[in-house]
């Protein structure tokens, strides 16, 4: 069998712990940072536990859901956002998307289990609800829909990814079906779980599932390019025509999906100004506490720029579509904390015309707080980096399933089409003149 | 356009058999409402009793709780004076730590009133009939009692994602660092009702019988009376987000309420002398 194991890594595109020892001493230094953070903080999330949460995180009883679940948010967001995005190629057959389905969902893997860490310094009793959610389900809880089907979906993605690196066209493909309809289904319930609270008007609705899956698929768009360009930045080899095409089409959905963000955005506007319960949380968004929040890093960072850089960059200057996404990330981290904080501002005794909840309740996240999401944040960066390396940058071998006539350029790694009576080295020549 | 001719001279009549009773309860329901409402009851459309209603004159015809012995509070706002003692009584009977509270008072202020300037308007968990926090429960740590409808916590299965705490829209669960759990008004169940005793720790402790708990299947019991009465207004907090709440509220200073209070035999429910 020790055969076997050469295969695999030729097979896999696995090159191991040696290319990280191979790596430049600023990609060393870059990993360190991201071990640092994500050792320093799981050092801080233990100390917090044990110490209490109540104690130490910035949350209260009223605004019960803070940074972390912002954070948690944004990390399978983005999860589910890759599979989306990554299935239109590898799933549905859209030829233009296929050569970014290993990163992507390698990285739809390590943003779920990122959003894991962090959750697991919010939930107070992490390992009762291994127990409790098996032995006392209960069906009608959103929230309880939301786990589940999240722990389906990663199974599913990685089984997926497991093929894809077998290259085992089929059952990528079929695993990769099933976990977009899971991780829909899962990220539906997300939003659900916030949507269907009566007492909380801001988030009460049908708009946030289907805001969330849009949004995702956004984020899964954004994010996909960034770690693609960043990708060419730490090898510029993982660049071919093929890779070109695919950034160019993911370029031009990302732009469709943040002028649907927009149009979102611009309606939950327009209509929370005229709803009761919803009026003071938009007008802190406009006017108040939430309004750089809002205007600087939501509307400007998260949505215009982005839009304007992208179409600038016309899906062909990558240096300019890394700091679209990159600063987009930033703003799209915002859009979640956006959703979570605001929707608990305002004291569900406020219509009652208490003195008690007058003012809008507030909330500022603890050093604690921020270092527990820092060890889910700096995970994913840490995961990151090595997989680049030790995945050989996500390379293509035969992964994507080739048409009929059609076969992979040898140059170019394009799939190519060959006319009647035409050899391959013709159909090369013709194709290459066209591009 | 041409219209289908019916004959309706030839056609059967299909008789009452034919309606469910299902289909006639509802209609019944329909008009017992509606006469409901013209007598003044605003409680009908906001109180948890399903199918309950009263025709004018306040007979009630359909008795219906969805359980027995079904704890319900009525709050008489005009009578609490804010001295907290039901608090205090509270955080002592069920060892709420100083953080976290099961219930509050809350405080109101007027200006250009004539009578009062300020009203004091207790707060606790309304035990809904409906409760988004059962709804929101992922593993069913809390839960609606069967037989008596308190919405109670099983502390064990409690994983501490805090989603209860925002379902509620009464701001009635705190998470208890002590109990590893969320914890929440259980209207005294593990610490007095349970033992025996008839009446919450708040109830006991409060000295002008703002707070009056009961059983609402008992027509004999206080809190049975007052939700079933005419003369004054009843209501619950936040009826929109129709959580069917068993906490009630009424100013409760009118002559009409003395009157079913002397029926009582004596002024101001005094929960010792029951």
């Amino acid at each position: 069998m020790t055969g076997r194991m050469v295969n695999i890594s030729k097979k896999w595109g696995f090159h191991g712990v040696e290319a990280l020892k191979n790596a430049s001493p600023l990609y060393k230094i870059t990993m360190g940072l991201f071990a640092l953070l994500t050792l320093s903080g799981a050092v801080v999330g233990l100390q917090a536990m044990f110490t209490g949460y109540h104690h130490v995180y910035g949350v209260t009883r009223e605004i019960s859901w803070g940074l972390l679940i912002s954070a948690y948010i944004f990390c399978v967001v983005t999860s589910t956002g890759l599979c989306i995005i990554s299935s239109i190629g590898h799933v549905f057959g859209g030829e233009a998307f296929m050569p970014i389905a290993k990163r992507a969902v390698y990285m739809s893997i390590i943003f779920m289990f990122g959003g894991f860490c962090i959750i697991f310094f919010d939930i107070e009793n992490p390992f009762r609800m291994a127990i409790w959610n098996v032995i006392s389900p209960n069906f009608a809880s959103n929230m309880w829909w939301m786990g589940t089907l999240y722990g389906m979906y990663l199974v599913f993605m990685i089984v997926e990814y497991y093929f894809l690196l077998d290259q085992n066209h089929t059952l990528s493909r079929l695993m990769g079906f099933f976990g977009l309809v899971v991780g829909i289904a899962a990220h539906s319930n997300l939003g659900a779980v916030f949507g269907m609270l009566h007492g909380r008007p801001f988030w009460y609705g049908p708009y946030l599932p289907i805001y969330f899956i849009f949004s995702a698929a956004m984020s899964g768009g954004c994010a996909i390019l960034f770690f693609t360009t960043l990708g060419w930045r730490i090898n510029p080899e993982i660049m071919n025509q093929r890779m070109e095409r695919a950034i160019k089409a993911i370029t031009q959905v990302t732009i469709f999906l943040i002028s649907v963000i927009i149009f979102f955005t611009i309606w939950k506007i327009i209509t929370g100004m005229v709803s009761e319960g919803k009026h003071l949380v938009i007008m802190s968004f406009l006017t108040g506490d939430y309004s750089i929040n809002f205007w600087l890093f939501e509307v400007f960072l998260g949505m215009f720029l982005p839009l304007y850089l992208l179409i600038r960059s016309r899906g062909n200057n990558f240096n300019l579509i890394l700091w679209a996404t990159g600063l987009m990330m930033i703003g799209i981290f915002f859009m979640r904390y956006d959703i979570v904080i605001p929707g608990q501002m305002e004291s569900v005794y406020h219509s009652l015309g208490v003195v008690e909840a007058e003012e809008m309740l507030t909330y500022t996240p603890s050093f604690h707080e921020i270092m527990a999401s820092l060890f889910g944040i700096g995970f994913i960066g840490l995961a990151y980096f090595a997989g680049e390396k030790m995945l050989n940058g996500h390379q293509l071998e035969k992964h994507e399933i080739v048409p009929d006539g059609g076969y992979i350029c040898p140059g170019c790694g394009a799939i190519h089409f060959m006319e009647e009576g035409e050899t391959e080295e013709d159909a090369m020549k013709r194709h290459h003149r066209i591009w | 356009m041409k219209f289908p001719k019916i004959n309706f001279d030839s056609m059967k009549n299909e008789g009452t058999e034919s309606v469910t009773p299902q289909e006639r309860r509802k209609f019944l329901k329909l008009g017992l409402a509606i006469a409901g409402v013209y007598a003044g009851g605003k409680v009908l459309s906001l109180t948890s009793i399903v199918g309950s209603a009263q025709a004018s004159g306040g007979t009630s015809i359909v008795e219906k709780f969805p359980y027995n012995p079904h704890y319900s509070m009525v709050i008489r706002q005009s009578l609490c004076i804010d001295c907290e003692k039901c608090v205090e009584s509270c955080n002592k009977t069920n060892h709420v730590p100083e953080y976290g509270y099961r219930t509050r008072i809350l405080t109101k202020r007027y200006t250009g009133t004539l009578d009062k300037q300020v009203e004091f308007i207790p707060v606790l968990c309304n035990h809904c009939n409906d409760a988004p926090c059962v709804r929101a429960c992922p593993t069913k740590a809390t839960y609606k009692d069967k037989i008596t409808g308190i919405v109670r916590m099983e502390s064990k299965k409690c994983i501490g994602c805090k989603t209860c705490m925002l379902a509620c829209p009464y701001d009635a669960r705190y998470f208890s660092a002590e109990r590893h759990a969320v914890d929440k008004c259980d209207f005294c169940w593990e610490e007095r009702l349970s033992k025996g005793e008839t009446q919450t720790g708040c109830s006991s402790a409060c000295p002008t019988g703002a707070r009056t708990f009961g059983n609402l299947t008992d027509p004999d019991n206080i809190v049975y009376k007052l939700v079933h009465q005419l003369e004054e207004q009843v209501w619950v907090l936040r009826p929109a987000d129709d959580t069917k709440p068993n906490i009630f509220y009424m100013k409760g200073s009118m002559r009409s309420v003395d009157n079913i209070l002397k029926g009582q035999k004596f002024k101001y429910y005094d929960p010792n002398k029951v």
